[in-house]
């Protein structure tokens, strides 16, 4: 059967599950449709943080983008596990003893404020809606390159299948699909790295064989040939102190991100919420160790095959014709002497390669069966997909629960308020799919954003309010007002306005933390000038600190 | 008055012993990200994990390691820390569940 075959088959199969688990997982509370009803096991909740947290960048483009970054890739690699130890030992626990449904929740109340839930809910969409677009986007360009589909006709079954689960089964329905797509988007991307391993080492461990055979030796003396820096060699990139900023920053972005922090919300107690951490990390760093394989490996394979040689003998790779259709992959003889080199120099190098390709076009550069290709297709359509329901729940629940319920119409029944939820994540995807149609030009920077902001308002505040029982409203206000302004400043002059990046050098995607320490300095001091907190919010840490009593406390 | 203050006491006990086990966790957690991968990645460049330099290996696999390790570590010290407060809960998910059911099955408890 030819690849086009496998991959219908390959998607109907997967899509058909998806609906098949969202049609059971349907719920009737809103207990069941923000938080699942509390009862997710830790080793479910941590598949399905898995997958919330990989998203289609994950899966496609992060082998690639460390192939081109060598050693300085360190910063997504780090930067993205990274936070889950932050989240794990100093967020996720207590927030699951306060029990309630959202991040602006616990912000609207510990700082007993309606303008510190306004603002988190604000961000909360904010952040969520920078972020899913990319993710519509990344269903459309999966069905183009796999299926030749139009990218505005992938969008639209993308959206109509999220809507599906998400409207009828909330937090329920995407916990157990997402189950479902960890599975496949694990097994879709270990086949092809573990055959890869084998051809190229004889190992099939793809983190083993990347630290004991030579194979990045090997790419360090090809790199050298060829006048590149060694593959391994650090600060090619980027300098160390933007490194340092940039893995810092992701890391507390990462743990204050609103659609990873609500999953801890769905599990029973406390000693759960630690667990499932844990095991959310175990299967995130199982692609994340393989992925810098994998950017070695293809990265490796990639110059061996084509390098030097003759128009000829590189066109009779089949790939080659594939993805040079796709425009991923450029040759052409510059200097016209009739072979194909790679150099440093964009200008000269006669080999332009797109990021994608390292782990699209990896099971066919290994010649593996089209069965193969077609389930990177489905794994890809997995990791969007399942990231993609994550943020619509928190827009539909900043939105129907933070601001609708909370505030203005607090009176609302238990029937309206879950249907304004389910109408609501209808129009996030509505929204979402708009802009994975006519994607804004700014898509791309303002991912850096969505980190910085994250790590300069959310984890500071919401660390603090566990951590010190003295920060009190005045305080989390002006850190959030001088984090955020003072990050968004350095970013938007930065990406748009060409203001040099003239604080130490850090680039955009670095500077969220030191949105962060001003955060942090700002609250902590202004909280010692201003009037404490009032008892009953003291008391309220007091009990956030203790797990006994979480499910009890989230039963009635 | 007594028993309460107690009470007021084992709770900021067991809130410093697990402040105390998360700052080793972090230590490690900077020393293995931030330190040995960043900080020290030039002098660690010479020594070698396999066939990879070792600043190398840490950014790339070792560091990941350890942090899924500290993790389990926490929730395994915490499990021990809970039991030894007396702040553990007490109910599992299949007593939450069975207490949700009967209250569905039972109309007159409105919640």
């Amino acid at each position: 059967m030819s690849v086009e075959t496998w991959t219908y088959i390959m998607v109907g199969l997967t899509f058909g599950l998806y609906l098949y688990i969202g049609y059971l997982n349907r719920v009737r509370d809103t207990r069941g449709f923000y938080v699942a009803g509390q009862g997710v096991p830790a080793i479910f909740n941590g598949m399905a943080t898995a997958a919330d947290w990989m998203s289609a960048a994950s899966f496609i483009s992060m082998a690639g983008l460390i192939s081109f970054m060598g050693f300085d890739g360190t910063v997504y690699l780090m930067g993205w596990t990274g936070g889950y130890v932050l989240l794990a030992l100093l967020l996720a626990p207590y927030l699951r003893k306060y029990g309630k449904y959202t991040v602006p929740d616990f912000v609207g109340d510990r700082y007993y404020s309606s303008t510190a839930r306004v603002v988190a809910a604000i961000a909360a969409i904010f952040v969520s809606i920078t972020y899913v677009a990319g993710q519509m986007r990344g269903v459309g360009i999966v069905f183009s390159r796999f299926l030749q589909v139009e990218i505005w006709l992938g969008v639209i079954i993308g959206m109509a299948i999220v809507a599906f689960f998400a409207v009828l089964g909330g937090m329920k329905g995407i916990t157990w699909t997402q189950v479902a797509q960890y599975s496949v988007l694990i097994i879709a991307y270990m086949i092809p790295a573990v055959a890869i391993a084998w051809i190229l080492t004889g190992n099939p461990i793809p983190q083993l064989s990347f630290t004991f055979s030579d194979i990045v030796s090997r790419l360090n003396e090809v790199q050298i040939d060829l006048g590149f820096a060694e593959y391994t060699q650090p600060f090619t990139a980027k300098t160390q102190l933007d490194v340092l900023c940039i893995t810092l920053a992701l890391m507390a972005g990462t743990a204050g991100l609103p659609h990873i922090i609500v999953r801890f919300y769905t599990v029973p107690n406390v000693r759960a919420a630690r667990y499932s951490a844990g095991w959310a990390l175990l299967f995130i760093a199982l692609l994340y160790t393989t992925a810098p394989a994998i950017a070695a490996f293809a990265r490796y394979n990639l110059i061996d095959s084509l390098n030097g040689k003759t128009m000829e003998e590189i066109h009779e790779y089949n790939w080659v014709n594939s993805w040079e259709a796709t425009g991923l992959l450029t040759l052409t003889d510059k200097n016209g002497d009739g072979h194909i080199e790679l150099t440093p120099d964009a200008e000269t190098s006669e080999m332009k390669i797109d990021r994608d390709i390292m782990v699209l076009a990896n099971p066919e550069v290994a010649g593996l069966a089209p069965w193969v290709i077609a389930l990177v297709a489905a794994g890809g359509l997995a990791a969007a997909l399942s990231t993609a329901a994550g943020l619509l729940l928190v827009i539909s629940s900043s939105i129907a629960h933070d601001i609708y319920a909370r505030m203005i119409n607090k009176e609302a029944t238990e029937a309206k308020r879950l249907l304004v939820g389910r109408v609501m994540i209808f129009v996030a995807v509505l929204v979402a799919g708009y802009f994975g149609i006519n994607p804004p030009g700014f898509v791309a920077q303002v991912v850096a954003f969505a980190f910085g902001f994250a790590a300069a308002s959310f984890f500071p505040v919401i660390l603090l309010g566990i951590f010190d029982k003295r920060t009190n409203r005045e305080g989390a206000i002006a850190g959030m007002v001088v984090g955020l302004g003072f990050t968004a400043i350095y970013i938007i002059g930065n990406k748009f306005f060409g203001m040099p990046a003239w604080f130490l050098g850090i680039s955009s995607e670095g500077i969220g933390t030191i949105g962060m320490i001003l955060n942090l300095i700002v609250t902590w001091s202004v909280s010692r000038v201003t009037p404490p907190p009032p008892p009953e919010i003291q008391a309220m840490v007091e009990s956030v600190r203790v797990p006994r009593g979480a499910a009890e406390a989230s039963a009635h | 008055m007594a028993d309460e203050q107690q009470v007021e006491s084992a709770s900021a006990a067991y809130w410093r012993a697990n402040k105390a086990l998360i700052a080793v966790l972090l230590v490690i957690w900077a020393l293995v990200s931030f330190g040995f991968a960043i900080l020290l990645a030039r002098p660690l460049y010479g020594v070698h994990v396999g066939s990879l330099p070792m600043s190398f290996w840490w950014a790339q696999q070792g560091s990941m390691v350890v942090f899924v390790l500290l993790i389990f570590v926490y929730a395994w010290r915490m499990d021990h820390l809970d039991e030894k407060f007396d702040v553990h809960e007490e109910t599992t998910l299949r007593q939450i569940k069975r207490a949700r059911r009967a209250a569905a099955a039972d109309p007159g408890d409105a919640r």
